[in-house]
């Protein structure tokens, strides 16, 4: 059927949930989502989301802007990252009017900790000097993720916002540059449907999936990211992919940097703390670039920790902060370690390896959450993006932690203010003729296909080949190896076969569609890599191991070309009030 | 080793009856429970069809009933469950079904619907009647920790689908609706008590709870639910009075 809606919001992880709030009543909105929208992968975060709260002790958000643009390596954008750092006290102090339960201090305040690369100068008259490592984290326990999201949620339903849960959405309706709409697959009924809209957000979350090893939910296929790209809508920065270090060992799920925080250490084989070598400063409290190409190379120089299975780790030793702040302050990783790997964090050091994590690059946006497609600031009319799909830029080449819940809510926020804006002086485009032909097509395509090759098996070979050509460390000859396995992959895909035929709640099928979505999402990492020959924040080529601004201080754009190679532009960075320098920590 | 899963199978397009089918694969006694449904559905039957996302307990997608308890399938080792022998075949198997006493979608998928009804019905949102202040409202760290068990729950259903009350009367709001009622009856920010009270002292509300426990023995997150339902109980009398 047509269901027709003011706002369509693609995702109900905290970015689309605090768009869904700006819509102001007597417009129409729909949150669609293919989980329910507490399921969403915000709810996994879990260590802090930060402001310059001064809390704890003196801080201010220019700190925390020049940590931010540090952490990007200089290639965020300084104007975007002013936004968000200005505005993240108001941000917090509104998620605490919605009732989000913060942690709090003795005097009551929301309680702050300190966080990978987040600093202030030791001498307050000398901004640019050495720097220590600050309390700016707001958090709740170690589920502060968990707990924005019900807030949000929450708020939503106080609201009444109208929501699409089990909502898949595999199209979005754009021609002449004016968006129209999405097309989704109800999932209980496999029924296509057309949302036809005057404006869509895409706040669909990251891609993780696309490696072998990740901290991402399942669900983390890419989607938005490959939907748009279908559609000729440039992605920027797409080499840009965060590798957390602490991951469990072989399952990657997430070990809050929180646990460093509160003053957990990293450990190699011969018990070193290996890194005061690496970050003679801040050491554990480095950014996550820099502290897991340190855990790659304590591996490769052999002081890492073989497993049976001939894979390596290395240890996060919390067994010195006691009961207390384990029991208190990170009780669910604590859990993770004991269910998973057997491990009593209390008693022995948790086995941990660098992780597949955050996507810094995405859909072009500018400070508004407009999509925007070239260098001119030109957008596409009616369409937006925020969060983990986004790139404001904010991230640069390297998030900070605890950025990501703080982008959400920024940028989510602005994003639905300008939808509200719009949807009052717009009418609804016309809806294109054969709107969900694709969906259509690939749907009939994939129940129809008599091939030999399993989704599964194509889904794990290119996990493979992106875990380990396209990871912490890559080398051109590498990343042309991982283009040219997705390439065959691609053409594999076009044979695959499902086992579900059937049109109720075809998880199968779901899984067919979201594998192209990661296929595409790969060659965009992978091109976007192969092309930026230099080393920036979590990009690291060994072929082209220095930061080289006078090429590269730019932002990459690829757009997608039919099944040729992809195209490749550019566009400068915003740079107002800090010149790059150089980053160590 | 060597073990058998037994699951739960309806298709609703293609079966009149539910029926239970029988995989037997070679499993490690460290994978959870989602690995080896996720085995299965990659490598040997495609057709099975589960609810998963996170796989670390935190998004509440996975809750089925295994082995006969209600848990998430992401949050349990098949060592956990007794299969802990490397060189073994296990004759008993393990037996993978739907939450119980939800209507059933496909496979291991429920229907959430009611479930969902039940969370509104308690106002699940903060209500504040005074003006916010303009930096943050004060919550001491005794306030927070009053709240803080309850809002670990994730909505994954598993207490209120294990409650023999729910499965006596559809229309009882069940252990994690009333989670959520505690949640923000004990928040010291809140100031729509007595209204929330009054939705939860009606014929189908906290006193169909008889104490049974089913709800703290099921819940992932080790939420002593009981606990905070007596304590909602407790408000209630002193209302009373």
């Amino acid at each position: 059927m047509i269901y027709k809606f003011d706002a369509v919001i693609v995702g109900a992880g905290g970015a689309g949930l605090r768009a869904a709030l700006e819509i102001p009543e007597g417009y129409t909105c729909a949150v669609l989502t293919k989980v329910y929208p507490t399921r969403s992968h915000t709810g996994t975060a879990q260590g802090g989301v930060c402001a310059a709260l001064g809390n704890e002790e003196e801080d201010s958000w220019e700190y925390h802007f020049f940590d931010t643009v540090k952490g990007s390596d200089f290639l965020g954008d300084q104007d975007a990252i002013e936004i968000m750092c200005y505005d993240a006290i108001r941000a917090i102090i509104e998620l605490e009017h919605m009732g989000m339960p913060f942690s709090r201090n003795e005097k009551g305040l929301i309680a702050q900790r300190p966080f990978g690369g987040h600093t202030k100068p030791k001498d307050p008259n000398n901004p640019f000097g050495e720097r220590v490592p600050v309390k700016r984290a707001c958090f709740s326990a170690d589920r502060t993720g968990h707990v924005m999201l019900q807030t949000l949620y929450e708020n939503c339903i106080k609201r009444g916002v109208q929501f699409f849960p089990e909502f898949f959405v595999t199209d979005l309706i754009v021609q002449d540059n004016i968006v129209r709409g999405v097309v989704a697959i109800e999932i209980a009924t496999g029924e296509i449907h057309i949302f036809h809209a005057k404006t869509v957000m895409f706040a669909t979350g990251g891609y993780g999936r696309v490696y072998r090893i990740t901290s991402n939910a399942v669900v983390g296929t890419g989607d938005g990211f490959a939907i748009a790209y279908r559609r000729g809508i440039p992605l920027e920065d797409m080499e840009f992919v965060q590798f957390h270090p602490t991951g469990l060992w072989r399952l990657g799920i997430l070990v809050s940097e929180a646990a460093r925080g509160e003053g957990g250490v990293l450990r190699n084989k011969l018990g070193e703390r290996f890194m005061e070598k690496y970050a003679p400063t801040i050491k554990d409290l480095a950014p996550r670039d820099v502290i897991s190409r340190a855990m790659y190379t304590e591996i490769r120089e052999g002081r890492g920790i073989q497993g049976p299975d001939g894979t390596y780790y290395l240890l996060l030793d919390l067994t010195h902060l006691g009961p207390e702040i384990i029991n208190k302050k990170l009780p669910e990783i604590t859990g993770f370690a004991r269910i998973y790997l057997g491990v009593d964090p209390l008693k022995e050091p948790i086995p941990v390896q660098p992780t597949t994590h955050y996507a810094m690059g995405g859909i072009p946006t500018n400070v508004d959450a407009e999509v925007v497609i070239d260098d001119k600031g030109t957008k596409v009319e009616g369409f937006y993006a925020a969060g983990e799909v986004a790139c404001v830029s904010v991230h640069g080449a390297n998030r900070l932690g605890t950025n990501s819940l703080l982008d959400i809510i920024v940028f989510g926020r602005r994003g639905g203010k300008k939808m509200a804006e719009y949807i009052k002086e717009h009418d609804f485009p016309p809806l294109p003729k054969d709107a969900d032909e694709w969906t259509r097509k690939t749907v009939e395509r994939i129940l129809n296909s008599n091939g030999k090759e399993r989704v599964s098996r194509i889904r794990k070979e290119l996990q493979e080949i992106m875990m380990d050509n396209v990871s912490v460390f890559r080398t051109g000859e590498g990343i042309k190896k991982a283009i040219e396995k997705i390439k065959e992959l691609k053409e594999r895909y076009q044979e695959i076969k499902i086992d579900d035929k059937g049109k109720k709640f075809n998880t199968d099928l779901i899984e067919a569609i979201e594998l192209g979505n990661l296929l595409d999402t790969a060659e965009s990492i992978a091109y976007s890599a192969l092309n930026r020959t230099e080393s920036r924040g979590a990009h690291y080529r060994e072929d082209y191991p220095k930061r080289d601004d006078q090429n590269w201080l730019k932002h990459t754009l690829i757009y997608k070309n039919e099944d040729k190679e992809p195209i490749i532009k550019y566009k400068p960075v915003v740079i107002t009030k800090i010149q790059p320098m150089e980053r160590k920590y | 080793m060597k073990v058998t899963l037994r699951i739960f199978r309806f298709n609703p397009e293609t079966d009149s009856e539910p029926y239970y089918k029988d995989y037997e694969i070679e499993a490690d006694p460290k994978d959870r429970v989602i690995d080896v449904l996720h085995y299965i559905k990659n490598e040997i039957d495609g057709t099975l069809t589960f609810r998963r996302s996170c796989l670390h307990g935190i998004c509440g997608s996975d809750g089925m009933r295994i082995n006969g308890k209600n848990m998430l399938a992401c949050s349990i080792l098949l060592q956990d469950l007794g299969y802990s022998d490397a060189n073994k075949t296990y004759k008993k198997p393990i037996v993978i079904e739907p939450l119980p006493g939800m209507p059933i979608i496909k496979d291991l998928v429920t229907d959430f619907t009611d479930f969902w009804k039940k969370y509104e019905a308690v106002k699940p949102y903060l209500i504040t009647k005074s003006p916010p202040p303009e930096r943050e409202r004060l919550q001491s760290p005794e306030d927070v920790e009053l709240i803080m068990e309850a809002s670990k729950c994730i909505l994954c259903a598993c207490c209120t689908t294990s409650c023999p009350s729910t499965w006596s009367n559809e229309d009882y709001l069940g252990p994690a609706a009333l989670l959520k009622a505690y949640r923000f009856i004990f928040d010291s920010r809140d100031e729509a008590t007595d209204e929330r009270l009054d939705i939860i002292d009606t014929p189908n509300g906290i006193w169909r709870c008889h104490t049974i426990f089913h709800c703290v023995q099921a819940c992932p997150k080790e939420i002593n639910i009981t606990w905070h339902i007596s304590k909602l109980k407790q408000k209630l009398v002193e209302r009373e009075i």
